[in-house]
């Protein structure tokens, strides 16, 4: 006698025959949604006004099965044909009653949305070694960084502009203080040794180029990698000590794709325009120290400003920011996912990603302004 | 009677971290439909084990075979099939801290079905719905109390109505009637939907209700497997003190 592999499944099928709709197989979860989207096709051609469904072949049904025949009797009672059931064989008819007649109740929306971080106990093991973890790192975000723009399933819809919100958005009002300031800042200490030498036009060279070379990517990095460096470290951190990506994991969702690349998109966005929010504000003070120090009216400086700058330096200055978007996601991401211990080691593991992101953009950026020289 | 495939095969299982051997020769089976418990005092490495069974963590010595899966030497894609055919209860909920409870139940429905968002809409509720849950879909699990959050993280595990189901110490932390409430409710499942499940627990009111099958660790090995009533006439001193002190006596239970 043959042993019937109890793990098989049995194909889900539909026939329509006249005003009889037979049922087939096993109407499952895995099943379903693809024989939903036929039978609404099927059914808006379907010329008659009654349809008796027929479920004597079905051998197996779900709960999934249940809601989509429920739908598919609410469609057609919509389009004013009267359906009913048929030759229901008795395991069926007990999932019909499991789930089917209940009075299924609206709910009150009531949204709140609230950040509070939960820590718990953990157990999280660290695999593999250091490096082979830190080069994997780098070559999955940028492997998936690539890939996951046109695969939109891996991760939660609404994700990228949420991110882009925090990341950029919100940054906004910091970092064009803090670019405002460093402007005035430079200025300042640089107007002395221009008057001296009766060169208080180049003011205007030396705000303009260094903010759009140097300072503008650099001092918004830091300023992103101390925001969001931050959160993207403790967020995960907090998440693994919770649990939480353990459940993505039993749920096959891959955590990398569904928490880090949504703000690795997002950062790659978003940093670019605000270095130039940057550039700005910090040039708009070199601006400002000019013609309340030096005498140069705004006009002139404009105008030198725009002489004296090129294309080449400001997309110096964007793929600079590209490169340290990467390298703050990079930093958040392979802290985050090392955290050990509960509340303590979700800080520890902040505090250095937040460290090593500034460290390395700032390695990053000599590299790249030697290479640009 | 047909012989029946096992649900879950465990054969041999050893695992090591650092100086510490965790697991040592464990060895035992799962059948359909059954609740199989494994129990045993804190330390003896219930959840290490349970880990093991969904993929968690590398099996490093041993055979693992879950819904005729290998789990011991499965390709991702292997391991991704059997994903959408189990269902965690993890100890504490593990559900998404940032997301509404609707949101988080219906994840698994989301990643592994085509199915349109009416659908998954009225497929969540009705979880919720059999966990005894209703009208908090648009609650984040922040404002949830703890018996809450674990019941809906069982309709979350249980949204793709999985044959099989994992629950890690699902009584940790609520009072005797939540506790019961929570044993009832996967009576149920096992019952109305016909699941296998397996659970790590060491609440002996919990074991009473719902063991067919008990798997007794102790020390990282298995010192007993069989049903429950075959455990409380055991010899074995381990656990008749447990079942003894789960009790609540003082006294031995049989007088040798």
């Amino acid at each position: 006698m043959r042993i019937t592999n109890p793990h098989e499944q049995a194909v889900a099928a539909f026939r329509l025959e006249g005003d009889q709709l037979w049922l087939e197989g096993n109407w499952t979860v895995q099943q379903v949604d693809r024989l939903y989207q036929e039978l609404i096709r099927t059914l808006r051609r379907y010329p008659r006004k009654f349809l008796a469904i027929n479920f004597s072949h079905l051998q197996q049904m779900d709960s999934a099965g249940v809601i989509v025949v429920e739908a598919l009797e609410a469609f057609c009672q919509q389009r004013g044909i009267r359906v009913s059931r048929e030759a229901i064989p008795e395991n069926i008819q007990h999932v019909f009653e499991n789930f089917s007649a209940r009075q299924i109740t609206t709910s009150v929306a009531s949204v709140q949305e609230n950040w509070l971080e939960r820590l718990g106990t953990v157990i999280y093991q660290v695999l593999y070694h250091d490096v082979v973890q830190f080069f994997t790192l780098v070559v999955d975000l940028i492997y998936f960084g690539v890939i996951d723009i046109f695969h939109r399933r891996a991760h939660r819809a609404g994700e990228f502009v949420r991110q882009a919100l925090y990341i950029g958005v919100n940054a906004v009002p910091i970092i064009g203080t803090v670019a405002f300031l460093i402007g005035v800042v430079l200025a300042l200490q640089s107007s002395e040794q221009l008057r001296q030498f009766g060169a208080n036009l180049y003011i205007a060279d030396l705000t303009a180029i260094a903010m759009v070379q140097e300072m503008g990517p650099l001092i918004t990095a830091i300023m992103v990698a101390g925001r969001s460096g931050s959160a993207i470290a403790s967020e995960i951190a907090t998440m693994i000590v919770s649990e939480e990506v353990d459940a993505l994991k039993t749920m096959g969702i891959q955590p990398l794709r569904y928490i880090v690349i949504p703000k690795l998109h997002a950062a790659l966005f978003v940093l670019p325009f605000l270095t130039i929010l940057a550039d700005f504000f910090g040039i708009l003070g070199g601006l400002m120290i000019g013609y309340l120090d030096l005498e140069l009216s705004p006009y002139v400086f404009f105008n030198r400003m725009i002489q004296v700058l090129y294309i080449r330096d400001l997309a110096t200055g964007y793929i600079k920011s590209l490169v340290f978007a990467y390298i703050i996601v990079l930093a958040g991401a392979f802290y985050g996912f090392r955290v050990k211990g509960g509340a303590e080691g979700v800080g520890r593991v902040t505090t250095m990603a937040v460290v090593a992101a500034i460290f390395f953009v700032i390695i990053a950026d000599s590299i790249l302004g030697l290479l640009f020289y | 009677m047909l012989q029946e495939n096992p649900v879950i095969s465990v054969q041999n299982l050893s695992a090591t971290f650092g100086d510490r051997q965790v697991l040592q020769n464990v060895s035992f089976t799962v059948r359909q439909n059954e609740i199989a418990v494994i129990l045993g005092s804190s330390g003896c490495g219930k959840t290490t084990t349970l880990k093991h069974l969904i993929g968690l963590y590398p099996v490093q010595q041993g055979n693992v075979e879950v819904l005729g899966i290998p789990v011991h030497s499965a390709s991702e894609r292997e391991l991704q099939r059997l994903y959408q055919k189990i269902g965690v209860l993890f100890q504490n909920g593990a559900l998404l801290n940032s997301i509404t409870v609707a949101e988080n139940v219906a994840i698994p429905l989301e990643q592994h079905t085509q199915l349109p968002q009416k659908i998954i809409t009225q497929l969540v509720r009705l979880k919720l719905q059999l966990v005894e849950l209703p009208g908090v879909e648009m609650m984040v699990p922040s404002q949830l109390s703890g018996g809450m959050k674990k019941r809906a993280a069982l309709a979350r595990a249980i949204a793709l109505d999985p044959p099989l189901l994992f629950c890690d110490e699902p009584s940790a932390g609520l009072d005797p009637i939540t506790m019961s409430a929570l044993d009832e409710l996967i009576l149920k499942l096992k019952r109305v939907l016909g699941m296998t499940i397996v659970l790590v627990t060491h609440e002996v009111p919990s074991i009473f209700r719902l063991a067919d099958r008990i798997i007794f660790l102790d020390a990282g090995r298995v010192i007993f497997e069989g049903p429950l009533t075959e455990a409380l006439q055991s010899p074995n001193p381990i656990i008749q003190e447990f079942f003894k002190k789960g009790r609540g006596e003082n006294r031995p239970a049989n007088p040798r």
